[in-house]
């Protein structure tokens, strides 16, 4: 404590928008543009940031983290792009079925985890189906400074190929388009091999993707530092459990539904969290008490602290047991 | 109100003096009898009227002296400021944060109007009027960094987060508690830690960092840091400790109410939107012994912090061999009496000396 103690609220902070513009780009994804309702310009931001958008669904609110696609140098917009996922727990749902222009909507300062490393000589984008958001912003950066880019970008179909006919003919040299259902394939190890000293890689897909090249880079000598990757964890559906908040001092129960974060949030626990995806560890939670497994999805605590069961991230993971009580 | 600007100096003479104004708003760091180092951090989002935590980026009457004071540094020692090449957009940042802070929240001083990336500039005090464009070096006299940090009180780093780590890639540093930017630049948060005692083993360093890599946009923290300096100097460099560290042993009884200054740093952290950097200013406070005094709780205090640090801390703060001065002439303001809980003065309530 120093001077004039305020109590933090959690998570970033907000912006109240209106949209302006929902635009279906195929099938399963649809931009959704965002100006401010108060007329103002949005906050500079860098590429590679995502914003949490809170959709007032019902009496349900629910957070979703978006990468940001807009160009970072137009302040006259936001937008994101949103893949539909019939599976899901119902946020890119009710982004398709229910967001219309005029709406207004809430979305968090921008907040970034992946982004570009400015010493890089070369920056080498590895992109996989709607992972090609924040390589849309960090394009349109590096095009505005003269940065060295490249992009190789794996979609299924060229029907599902999400602004991959607008990157190729914007930037016919430096971006390369593989389609699954034409057997082509992102030939990883000769461009890894072939890069200047100094390049970065930079990887946002499916966790298969992500994982190859971190292991192709690894097994190839690239250093860790020069490898990047984002990848947001949904939340997972799970059995419900009961869990003992003591600094609270209430219990309550965790649906199937939702995730450990977002039924604290719902009994009015004013819990830390930024990224809701298990990267930032702003939710960090010590545990007191637990018998029982944990269900640990986050990218944030060790192997360790997973082993230990005295710790937990309550944004993504869960636990399947008799008693759970935490220190919040 | 309007600021009336002090002409002083931080060196030869030492004419820097505080009002009355200045003394009040002090920010004293201790806020309770005692101190050690803790995770200290609050949020950064204004503070009470007048008070040196109510704007983003405190001005006050010293702003004019300390500037030319750091135009000397400068002009003698080009390498307190810094800026590793990948740095530069961090720079406009800075730049952009500090023009847009100031000029809203001291329009009568700073204005800034922006057309595009055409931008202008006024900074009266300064008497600056300057048209540029942002993002082109080229119409600036020297890098964004410099350029603003040369019209701004208070030291400068900007650290590059990368790696889950900070680095200290670009800084402009004059005013400095002996640490040196031309040694630290490059290295990483523990590196640069690494002669601080008891921190690191209390875990300090290391949850500070995580709360440091999580500051986010639009929602800036600060915290206190504080040590003691012999004479008003505002560089307390190593680069010209032959210069400073020799004027710690000019203290006697008589000289050391004018002459010993409690030094505060008032520490702010705010992220950077397009380069995603840090931005770590770090404001320094100087105040007289003899000035402290004047408010009663602050004397009390002030003497049973400085008798009961451990002695780790008065050894790397450098005043170990003129903690028995300092506490002969402290003890002639300390009657006992409790103190009041937080760091304000709190004139009207609490007792005068009863000495
Ligand atoms: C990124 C921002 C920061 C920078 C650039 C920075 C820089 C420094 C430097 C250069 C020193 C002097 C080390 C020396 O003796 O050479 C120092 C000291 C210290 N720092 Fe930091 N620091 C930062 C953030 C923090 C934070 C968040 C804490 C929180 C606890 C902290 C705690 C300390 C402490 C306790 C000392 C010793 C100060 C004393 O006793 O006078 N620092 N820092
Ligand atoms: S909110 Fe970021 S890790 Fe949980």
């Amino acid at each position: 404590m120093s001077a004039a103690p305020q109590k933090a609220k959690a998570g970033a902070e907000k912006i109240a928008v209106t949209v302006s513009a929902v635009v279906p780009l195929n099938d399963l994804v649809t931009r959704f543009e965002f100006k401010r309702t108060d007329g103002a310009e949005f906050p500079p931001f860098s590429a590679g940031a995502h914003t949490v958008v809170e959709m007032q669904d019902g009496d349900r609110t629910r957070l979703n983290p978006y990468s940001l696609m807009s160009d970072p140098a137009d302040r006259s917009i936001y937008a994101i792009s949103v893949r539909r996922d019939d599976q899901g727990r119902g946020g890119s749902l009710f982004m398709h079925q229910k967001v219309k222009v005029g709406d207004a909507m809430t979305l968090t300062y921008p907040v970034n985890l992946f982004s570009l490393d400015l010493r890089a000589k070369k920056h080498v984008f590895f992109a996989g189906g709607i992972g090609i958001t924040p390589f849309k912003a960090m394009i349109a950066q590096l095009e505005q400074s003269n940065g060295n880019w490249e992009l190789h970008y794996a979609c299924r179909t060229p029907a599902l190929g999400t602004y991959a006919d607008e990157l190729t003919n914007a930037y016919p040299n430096k971006v390369h388009v593989y389609y699954d259902d034409q057997n082509q394939v992102i030939p990883l190890e000769d461009l890894l091999d072939g890069q200047p000293l100094g390049t970065h890689v930079y990887v946002c897909g499916p966790t298969g993707m992500i994982d190859w090249v971190h292991a192709t880079a690894a097994a190839h000598g690239w250093p860790s530092e020069n490898v990047h990757s984002e990848e947001f964890l949904a939340p997972q559906p799970g059995k419900p459990f009961e869990v003992r908040l003591c600094q609270s001092d209430i219990t309550i129960q965790v649906g199937e539904h939702e995730s450990l974060l977002e039924a604290m949030e719902r009994c009015g626990v004013d819990a830390p969290f930024l990224c809701r995806g298990g990267a930032c560890g702003q939710c960090e939670t010590d545990v007191v008490e637990a018998e029982g497994d944990f269900v640990h999805r986050d990218h944030w605590l060790d192997d360790e602290d997973h082993a230990s069961g005295k710790k937990i991230m309550p944004c993504v993971s869960r636990f399947v047991g008799k008693t759970l009580v935490l220190d919040r | 109100m309007t600021i009336q600007f002090n002409n002083e100096t931080f060196r030869d003479d030492y004419s820097f003096r505080n009002s009355d104004w200045a003394i009040k708003r002090f920010p004293f760091p201790f806020h309770e009898d005692s101190y050690m180092y803790s995770v200290n951090m609050e949020q950064h989002r204004g503070g009470p009227e007048g008070s040196v935590y109510e704007k983003r980026f405190d001005v006050d009457e010293h702003y004019l002296s300390e500037m030319q004071d750091r135009a000397i540094v400068l002009a003698e020692d080009p390498l307190r400021c810094q800026s590793l090449p990948h740095m530069t957009l961090a720079g406009w940042d800075t730049l952009e944060l500090i023009m847009v802070s100031k000029s809203e929240d001291y329009p009568e001083l700073f204005e800034l109007h922006r057309d595009g990336n055409r931008w202008r500039w006024v900074n009266k005090p300064m008497k600056i009027d300057h048209t540029f464009t942002f993002l082109d070096e080229t119409t600036l006299p020297c890098g964004p960094l410099e350029y603003i940090t040369r019209q701004t009180q208070g030291d400068f780093a900007v650290l590059d987060q990368r790696d889950e780590m900070l680095w200290m890639d670009a800084g402009m540093v004059t005013t400095q508690a002996d640490w040196s930017l031309d040694f630290d630049i490059g290295m990483n948060f523990f590196e640069w830690h690494a002669p601080v005692p008891l921190a690191h083993e209390m875990g300090i360093f290391k949850r500070a960092l995580k709360f440091l890599l999580n500051v986010q946009q639009g929602a800036p923290a600060r915290r206190l840091n504080w040590t003691m300096t012999v004479n008003p100097l505002l560089d307390t460099s190593p680069e010209n400790y032959h210069k400073w560290g020799i004027q710690k042993t000019t203290l006697t009884p008589e000289n050391i109410g004018a002459k010993q200054h409690l030094r505060v740093e008032l520490q702010t952290f705010f992220r950077l939107p397009r380069s995603n950097a840090l931005l770590f200013p770090i404001r320094c406070y100087l105040i007289a012994f003899q000035d402290i005094v004047t408010v009663p709780k602050w004397g009390r205090r002030l003497h049973r912090v400085v008798r009961d640090l451990p002695e780790e801390l008065a050894t790397y703060k450098g005043f170990i061999a003129n903690r028995p001065v300092m506490l002969d002439y402290l003890s002639q303001y300390d009657d006992g009496l409790p103190t009041s809980p937080g760091v304000w003065p709190d004139l009207e309530t609490e007792p005068p000396l009863a000495k």
